[in-house]
């Protein structure tokens, strides 16, 4: 990597690649044959989707009696795995809007992987409040539309139509990010395609991109709009999931604190699912030279800051509830961690603020292995930080007389694992079909950490001396004209 | 009548930056430039006017919040009001998420229509290709010949101080007919 002495970054793409070096490299997971490792992990998603899927089937046709919920504890397992859902897709966004706006050139070979995981996240994270609904077949029922019952419209004061139109506008700009994104490489897999019906259909998709300087200058134009759009989107997305929470009268949810803790733990689970899903996916497509071990450590960062915002969230909820001297509050916190679930307060405290430390040592943000098991972790301490927020809240309200206790059935476990399913047989059918890494906009970060070639002056100089100095400055294997 | 275009193909991003630039200095008219990718400062060095978009996202934004807060006011304290919890029927601030959320997607969605509109883009439409290896890695330049300006021997000049790798002549229909 960079000498002592380099003040130039060490550059973001290894292997001194050049254009069309990136093209065919990006493109040769697409053109191969699936290997067994593609066949085995989607034939085994895809049977845990089915699982998913007949135990969804079963729990609408019977109803959502068969979850585990009773009269105290209202709200449990779904929405606490819709919130894990959501919050995970939130580093797609983040990757692909906020580092954008920040100008972080790394963010390009990791953006389309984590967008995608955002798109696939967010369809998990929609089927909870869909089948919580208990008929889903009325779910349309959301949409403030002229009716024969009345026109009876819905009420915009609640927080659950908030959420509503949140995620279906956060779903839909998402969609329309990824797939901006994807039509100049859609293209560039066009034109390297013989013609036939694969070459048809991706002329449609691609939309007759043409590479036009005016195009990309409009391109980049939409492009930062909508990253701009969609940074204070994704921040307005998890704040209004916290409102649904927030604006209820429930000790240890109507705190002012949420939407930032919220966000700042979407970010962190949803980084830790990115850094799960990259550092297999560069080991099993071959891409290490485009997801290297920089990459890597800047997602650890990121990570280890919003683990650390977390950690400090944690200490403000409980100091605020011992400072209200609100003996209600007080009380939900004691509760918390010291209740009859307070193993799953010390599971996310443990996974969340303890084991994301580690990730302080350069040492162990190089080592992939380690890594991984940390982003397991944080995922675990995650999915616990909402169920901790949602159950523990519940189970023990005002009245002793109503508290009870809350144990998932088999039906909703089921229902969690094939959400999981359906997100890696969509994951891996994107790794299949799609360019996993947008190949455009790495060409246009490969000098980043290069020298670059000094820009011969339009006027003055013969062209035999501005040849000369044109070629000076570039290292490695230059391609000659 | 059939216009004249001279075609050079580049291999790389500084090249085309410059002889971008050099061509628009020399008074000579860009019809377009083909790159794989998003080269920047080209737009300066072709003299593009800056992109008009961000108007779109704008106007579009405003207007679909403006229309979401009539909206809601007219469903909740016009057509059918409901007393939700003792709240006032036009409770404003209860309806600012939702119309945030309506403003992005109105924005959102419609500078995307409005680009692929003004850059004549749609699903199905036959690309037009001054090379088949733009998308991949080659940089094309294609200068109009009309011009009274147009001195053969200074553009070639001028194309081979940036490297170009060859040049051709290509006549109408390929390159703009669209």
């Amino acid at each position: 990597m960079a000498s002592a002495h380099s003040i130039l970054p060490p550059p973001l793409i290894e292997g001194e690649k050049t254009p069309a070096q990136v093209t065919k490299d990006i493109c040769a997971a697409l053109d191969r044959k699936p290997t067994w490792v593609w066949w085995a992990g989607f034939l085994f998603s895809f049977a845990v989707l089915l699982v998913g899927a007949a135990t969804v089937t079963y729990q609408i046709s019977v109803g959502i009696g068969t979850w585990g919920l009773n009269n105290t504890v209202g709200w449990a397992f779904d929405i606490t795995n819709f919130v894990f859902w959501i919050g995970i897709g939130h580093a797609g966004t983040l990757i692909s809007a906020i580092l954008f706006l920040l100008r972080q050139p790394w963010r390009t070979s990791v953006n389309r992987s984590a967008e995608a995981m955002t798109i696939f996240a967010v369809m998990c994270a929609g089927l909870f409040p869909v089948i919580h609904m208990g008929r889903p077949w009325l779910a349309y029922w959301m949409m403030p539309y002229p009716n024969t019952r009345g026109s009876l419209w819905i009420n915009f004061r609640s927080p659950l139509v908030w959420d509503f139109f949140a995620i279906l506008t956060y779903f839909t700009i998402s969609v329309i990010f990824w797939y901006l994104g994807m039509v100049p490489d859609l293209a560039t897999i066009r034109d390297r395609t013989k013609p036939g019906l694969r070459r048809r259909f991706l002329g449609i998709l691609s939309l007759g991109w043409d590479g036009s300087a005016r195009t990309w200058m409009h391109y980049e134009t939409v492009y930062k709009m909508l990253a701009g759009l969609a940074t204070p989107l994704v921040v307005s997305v998890h704040t209004i999931v916290s409102w649904d929470f927030a604006t209820s009268v429930i000790p240890g949810w109507h705190t002012t604190i949420l939407p930032p803790y919220f966000v700042a733990g979407a970010i962190f689970s949803g980084m830790s699912m990115v850094l799960t899903l990259t550092i297999v996916a560069r080991k099993t497509m071959g891409l290490e030279q485009y997801i290297t071990v920089q990459h890597i450590d800047k997602m650890c960062k990121v990570a280890l800051a919003t683990g650390c915002m977390l950690g400090l969230a944690y200490l403000t909820e409980f100091f605020t509830a011992l400072y209200s001297g609100n003996q209600y509050e007080q009380f939900a916190f004691i509760n918390r961690a010291l209740g009859p679930l307070g193993w799953s307060y010390w599971i996310m405290v443990g996974c969340n603020v303890g084991i994301s430390q580690l990730l302080w040592f350069r040492k162990v943000r190089a080592n992939l292995v380690a890594v991984f098991i940390i982003a397991i972790f944080i995922n675990v301490g995650m999915w616990f930080e909402r169920f901790v927020i949602i159950v523990t809240s519940l189970h023990r309200d005002y009245l002793p007389s109503s508290w009870a206790g809350y144990v998932p059935t088999s039906i909703e476990i089921a229902t969690f694992v094939g959400t999981f399913g359906l997100f890696f047989t969509c994951f891996l059918l994107f790794c299949r079909f799609v360019p996993v890494i947008a190949i455009s906009e790495v060409k246009g970060v490969l000098s980043v950490g290069r020298k670059r070639r000094v820009l011969p002056p339009a006027t003055a100089e013969t062209p035999s001396e501005s040849a000369a100095t044109g070629w000076e400055g570039k290292q490695g294997k230059g391609v000659s004209a | 009548m059939s216009r004249r275009f001279l075609v050079s193909f580049f291999d790389h991003e500084d090249d085309i930056l410059g002889a971008s630039r050099a061509m628009r200095e020399a008074g000579l008219q860009i019809a377009d430039v083909y790159t794989p990718y998003a080269v920047h400062g080209l737009d300066k060095a072709m003299g593009l006017p800056a992109s008009k978009l961000p108007f779109v996202c704008l106007l579009l934004g405003v207007l679909g919040g403006a229309f979401k807060v009539w909206f809601e006011f007219w469903t909740t304290a016009v057509d059918w009001p409901i007393n939700v919890g003792g709240k006032p029927w036009n409770s404003l601030p209860a309806f600012v998420p939702v119309t945030f959320e309506v403003m992005v997607l109105f924005a959102g969605v419609s500078v995307v229509i409005a680009f692929l509109f003004i850059s004549r883009l749609w699903p199905g439409k036959q690309a037009l290709l001054a090379d088949q290896r733009i998308t991949d890695h080659r940089f094309v330049l294609v200068i109009e010949e009309a011009d009274a300006v147009f001195d053969p021997v200074k553009v070639h000049g001028l194309l081979k101080k940036f490297h170009v790798v060859r040049v051709e002549e290509r006549v109408e229909s390929e390159e703009e007919a669209r």
